[in-house]
């Protein structure tokens, strides 16, 4: 059993919490995932690492509400336990040695999950930008984390409630054609945010890295439930990512990989929310 | 004078057993273990021993049986083997002990595994303990894995007094007995019934534990004082067929399948939140035990209505046990023998639509004893599926050994480890799976036992 220590409501359909975990916090690097089943009758759901303390033994993640593991995620509070918290897995992002100016690119729970990257190339001595976005400015998350590490940040809102109004592309479009010193980029977002950036960032000839978060089982490179394509060749993304060149990884594929239970995925949460409130156990 | 005939086993009806998960095998009564064990003619020179990795002491066993002394056969079984009732039922007796039974040359041989599982499943429902008391040992061992070598090599450890912590990645112990053997052929309150008992000889687990991840080996040797390790970890990743459409929405390996399933307990969904997907005809490629599994699985889901197993070699080489085969031929399952996929078709939005295969013929044989398939040119033909499963076997994990100072590999990846477990690490042990790559539930569990013994002598000598 892990304990959640800390739970934060960062907007309407995004929390976040900090879950005891000593081994998982001690271990953790940037890049890294874990994957958590709140009960017993639960899924294995993967989650980026937002963050870590190795002192306080705690880490921490941050959620969107999609379907009813999410939303039953969202029900517990500081104080609570769920069931299993594993990792951390996956490979951790190595550091681009030949880099000097980083722009990270991140949408919705993409950006909690580029923040430990940036952080760390922060501490590391790079200049690092970010340009992030969401459909208005309350669902553009960690904005104060993010420009503590950052030495400027652009923003991208559907309404333009906050930034450009607009998508992370069009400011991403402006910057690269102003900013020539920009020679490293990151995106971590919804895969067709991902596929929009490394389609742009290919034309500036400018090396990307992206996070892939496909459907996963066991994480740990038994099942190949997370495959995808990479340069034509198929990898796992718990074993050989989550971190690929983003100029090699076949989109397409991963966004109808992600709809392999599509079905099944409604009924539960019409199932689960049927029953109001019910925790569903 | 010796019955001629083995005692049959009553199973569930095969119209009734495609509808549920529920064991086939149904167990003898005592009347007719007592019976089938009549039927042994307690050689003095017992060839059947040899035939059992773990040298269960079978004659011996088989003989309180004749007597009505279940829990002295119990207590035999279990001096060597520490999960009979897993073994009783999963272990290819018919290659191993019966195999080598002299009443082969009469007629069948004595069913040595009905009988091992009828004394197991008696000791589990009378709550048969074994009397172990021993001397404490202050020295920690881990083992890295919680399947049926790492289980094995616990139990023979914490009987020798050693205080033994279990590492076990997923968020349950039992390896391949959890998340791959299914329910109808193993149900999982046997296995956690074995691992109860390892928990009362004072087994210390620690789940959701990836070593090389969360914690490496150099780290419990070195930070947490664990003086051994012992590394059975597996057979690691599921390979693919490379042909094209093999990452189409509907492909999926038979780890992925099985794992949802027995693990996640997909086939009770929406009740538990892992969902499986499949269509009204599967196809699962392959021939080993793996392929049996995930062909009578699928069988058994919902909407499911034919189940089509593609193997390219013809039945007589098929690696998978008789006695799976023919459940699965019982129940219904189809086979489609001397074929082999050549691509996968999708519909427009990325599912499987169907397969194209080809014929093949058997050659000469190739460097595993079995004559080689051989396409024959110009006879490709299409099956409508849905749903495809690839059971071809796995490849290594180089988790731990790429995470671990001083550990060798094979050049094919596996673990190199002695026949008592040794590795190139002093210290560290391995065996199953990991060394020999996919393998038998019941070798695994040879291995454990002797690396158990091996690391025994390690630590005794470790000053």
């Amino acid at each position: 059993m892990y304990k959640i220590v800390r739970k934060e409501v960062l907007n309407p359909v995004v929390k976040l919490m900090d879950i005891e975990a000593p081994r998982v916090a001690k271990s953790a690097k940037p890049g890294q995932f874990v994957i958590i089943r709140i009960y017993d009758k639960g899924e294995r759901i993967p989650l980026t690492i937002a963050d870590y303390d190795p002192e306080k033994g705690t880490v921490t993640i941050v959620f969107q509400e999609v379907g009813k593991s999410t939303k039953l995620l969202g029900t517990l509070n500081a104080g609570d336990y769920i069931l299993d918290f594993v990792g951390p897995l996956g490979n951790s992002m190595e550091v681009p040695k030949d880099a000097k100016k980083i722009l990270g690119v991140g949408g919705g729970v993409g950006i909690p999950a580029l923040y430990p990257k940036l952080k760390v190339l922060h501490q590391e001595g790079y200049k690092v930008e970010a340009i992030l976005g969401g459909r208005s400015e309350e669902y553009v998350i960690f904005k104060k984390e993010m420009e503590a590490v950052c030495d400027k940040v652009y923003y991208a809102t559907d309404d333009g409630t906050l930034g450009k109004k607009g998508f992370v592309t069009d400011v991403l479009k402006e910057v690269l054609e102003n900013d020539k010193e920009i020679d490293y980029i990151i995106t971590v977002g919804p895969v067709i945010m991902m596929k929009n950036v490394c389609k742009m960032t290919k034309e500036y000839n400018i090396p990307t890295i992206v996070s892939m978060n496909p459907l996963m089982v066991d994480g740990t490179g038994m099942c190949g439930a997370c495959r995808i394509e990479v340069g034509g060749e198929t990898k796992f993304v718990c074993m050989d990512g989550p971190i690929f060149d983003g100029h090699l990884v076949n989109f397409d594929l991963a966004m109808t990989r992600l709809n392999m239970f599509k079905q099944q995925e409604k009924l539960s949460l019409e199932l689960y929310e049927h029953g109001g409130g019910h925790h569903g156990r | 004078m010796a019955v001629k005939d083995r005692v049959p086993m009553k199973e569930q009806d095969p119209k009734e057993r495609i509808k549920n998960f529920n064991e086939v095998a149904l167990g003898y009564t005592e009347e007719e273990a007592i019976l089938e064990a009549s039927r042994c003619i307690q050689c003095p020179k017992p060839t059947c021993v040899a035939g059992c990795p773990v040298h269960v002491r079978i004659p011996e066993f088989i003989k309180a049986i004749t007597k009505r002394e279940f829990e002295e056969a119990y207590k035999i079984i279990k001096s060597t083997n520490s999960l009979p009732a897993v073994c009783g039922r999963v272990c290819p007796q018919e290659e191993q002990c019966e195999k080598n039974c002299v009443l082969n040359k009469i007629g069948k041989p004595i069913a040595i595994g009905r009988l091992e599982r009828f004394v197991a499943d008696y000791a589990l429902q009378n709550n048969i303990e074994e009397e172990v008391k021993p001397e404490k040992k202050n020295k920690k061992v881990a083992i890295i894995g919680g399947g049926p070598a790492g289980l094995t090599c616990a139990g023979d450890l914490l009987k020798m007094g050693y205080d033994v912590t279990i590492f076990e990645a997923l968020h349950a112990l039992g390896g391949v007995l959890t998340y791959g053997i299914p329910e109808f052929r193993l149900p999982k309150r046997i296995v956690e019934a074995e691992i109860e008992r390892l928990k009362k000889l004072g087994a210390k687990v620690e789940t959701n534990v990836v070593v090389g991840r969360t914690v490496t080996i150099d780290q419990l040797m070195e930070e947490e004082g664990f003086e051994a390790v012992f590394v059975g970890t597996g057979a690691g990743l599921p390979k693919l067929m490379d042909i094209s459409g093999k990452n189409l929405n509907g492909v999926y390996s038979a780890n992925e399948f099985l794992t949802r399933i027995n693990l996640m307990k997909a086939y009770k969904f929406p009740e538990y939140d892992t969902p499986i997907a499949v269509g009204k005809r599967v196809a699962v490629i392959g021939g080993g035990n793996v392929a049996m599994d995930a062909a009578r699985s699928a069988l058994r889901l919902e909407g499911v209505e034919e189940v089509i197993v593609v193997y390219r070699r013809s039945k007589e080489e098929m690696p998978a046990r008789l006695e799976e085969i023919e459940h699965a031929i019982e129940e219904g399952i189809k086979f489609e023998f001397l074929a082999n996929p050549i691509r996968i078709n999708g519909t427009e939005d990325g599912w499987v639509k169907s397969m194209d295969v080809i014929r093949m013929e058997l050659g000469e044989p190739d460097s595993s004893g079995r004559r080689r398939p051989i396409e024959i040119p110009g006879s490709e033909f299409t099956i409508e599926v849905d749903t495809v499963i690839m059971a071809l076997g796995t490849s290594p994990n180089n988790l731990i050994p790429s995470t671990t100072k001083d550990i060798d590999v094979q050049r094919w990846g596996g673990i190199i480890a002695d026949e008592t477990g040794k590795t190139s690490k002093p210290g560290v042990f391995a065996g199953g799976d990991a060394v020999t790559g996919a393998a038998t539930v019941i070798l695994a569990m040879g291995a454990g036992k002797q690396a158990a013994k091996a690391i025994d002598e390690y630590l005794r000598n470790k000053k």
